[in-house]
């Protein structure tokens, strides 16, 4: 059995993850502060990846990437960075579609903190990054976690979108969910049957692991 | 001395209110604020500690203007250096006792006086979980006196505590606070209350 698609399957995930903790956490506590028609509909572009058919995103994204015309043509020209066929190009669309994993329970989370735990935090002269760091955040733990663990096995599942803008380029962007497909296509099912066991497993013990740490969380809280 | 003059709309059950005070409060002073629930006590407090804007008005700290609507000033909250005691105590359930306490100030004399104050110095490495109701407002209390704030704002602090330990904590409270200098505005549904220790009343 060929483990590059695996590898490469974890290793998109990972970077993935590691992107929207860095971009999503922010912008997640941006949109749970206050309401506005703006923020309204920067929420409902960020939730579509969660209701569009993966094509549909890919779609788009192949356009806009396209080096033929336009931005993809501009970043082409200017940095000579290639999106679409490209494992870079794999990350960006996977960061889109999974956003709103990351983003919907963090957001939901910090919102259902009392208004209160923020304020006497500014209070005490703490700014909003301080009170963010040390007050907001540690108090969302089991929401972060499941965010975490959720755009991580997401992007495991990833197909649709990778197909679009990566094509099935062995080692670049074939991913093990194009792996099975394609073993499939070959009557290869043993092949196909190695491949998806390994997805189902790590999917599963990822799973396993966010109920289980978020059952022992809940207890020590209200004990 | 603290002048203010400010106007705040109130959302109330019956239609619209409008919150108008007009107020001076002597440097040091301790002033109960008293009325029945909703009727602002709560919205004047998180108006003088930045934490709600009013529509109209001005806030005069010691010759600094802390808010002027038309001049289009509005002191943040984090430099006013207010005091604030939440209802609720928006205790960091995170943080344990002591934590709470460093979070706010980093001089470890200064906490342990606090926490002999509020009598909480065997309970210094609970959470507020397993902190009692009583325990936990004296907590929000000890750390709102943490950074040694000028103008200290309550709001219902002495609820969950019974006669003894509210006469006890409030007799340590009067000498700490004449000792900072601190103003002090307790909110309190009950006339009764602090009887004898606040300099002057407003009601609501």
């Amino acid at each position: 059995m060929d483990l590059t698609p695996i590898w490469l399957t974890l290793k998109l995930a990972g970077i993935t993850t590691l992107i929207l903790l860095v971009i999503g956490l922010p912008f997640a506590w941006w949109l749970s502060r206050g309401k506005s028609f703006f923020k309204i509909i920067i929420e409902a572009i960020i939730t579509m990846p969660l209701v569009l058919p993966p094509s549909v995103l890919g779609f788009y994204l192949l356009l806009a990437f396209s080096p033929k015309h336009g931005l993809g043509k501009w970043l082409q020209e200017t940095f000579d960075v290639q999106f679409v066929f490209s494992f870079q190009g794999l990350v960006l669309a996977s960061v889109i579609y999974s956003m709103p994993f990351m983003i919907g329970p963090v957001k939901s989370a910090l919102q259902q903190l009392p208004k209160a735990l923020s304020e006497a935090s500014y209070t005490l002269g703490k700014t909003e990054w301080q009170t963010f760091k040390s007050v907001l955040l540690p108090n969302i733990k089991p929401s972060l976690l499941t965010a975490t663990v959720l755009t991580f096995a997401h992007t495991l599942g990833e197909f649709g979108v990778v197909l679009m803008i990566g094509g099935n380029i062995p080692g670049i962007t074939r991913v093990a969910s194009l792996a099975v497909y394609d073993s499939v296509e070959a009557q290869d099912y043993a092949m196909a049957n190695n491949y998806s066991l390994v997805l189902f497993s790590i999917t599963f013990v990822l799973v396993i692991a966010v109920f289980v740490f978020n059952k022992y969380q809940a207890k020590t809280s209200l004990e | 001395m603290i002048s203010i003059a400010i106007e705040k709309k109130l959302k109330a059950y019956s239609g619209q209110q409008v919150l108008q005070i007009n107020k001076q409060f002597a440097p040091g002073s301790i002033t109960k604020l008293y009325g029945p629930s909703g009727s602002g006590k709560t919205t004047f407090l998180k108006v003088l500690a930045g934490l709600i804007t009013p529509e109209k008005g001005t806030i005069v700290v010691n010759g600094i203007a802390w808010f002027d609507a038309e001049a289009k000033i509005n002191l943040p909250t984090q430099k006013r250096n207010t005091g604030f005691v939440f209802q609720q105590y928006a205790l960091f359930p995170n943080m344990t006792v002591k934590q709470q306490l460093e979070y706010a100030t980093t001089d470890e004399a200064w906490i342990k006086q606090l926490l002999l104050l509020g009598k909480l110095d065997t309970l210094t490495q609970h959470k507020p979980d397993h902190l009692s109701g009583g325990q936990q407002q004296r907590l929000a209390i000890l750390r709102a006196l943490a950074t040694k704030p000028k103008l200290l704002l309550m709001d219902e602090p002495f609820s969950a505590l019974d006669l003894k330990m509210k006469t006890e904590l409030i007799t340590g409270l009067k000498i700490l606070l004449k000792e900072l200098g601190t103003t002090t505005l307790i909110a309190s549904h009950n006339a009764q209350e602090l009887e004898g220790w606040a300099d002057g009343e407003m009601e609501f």
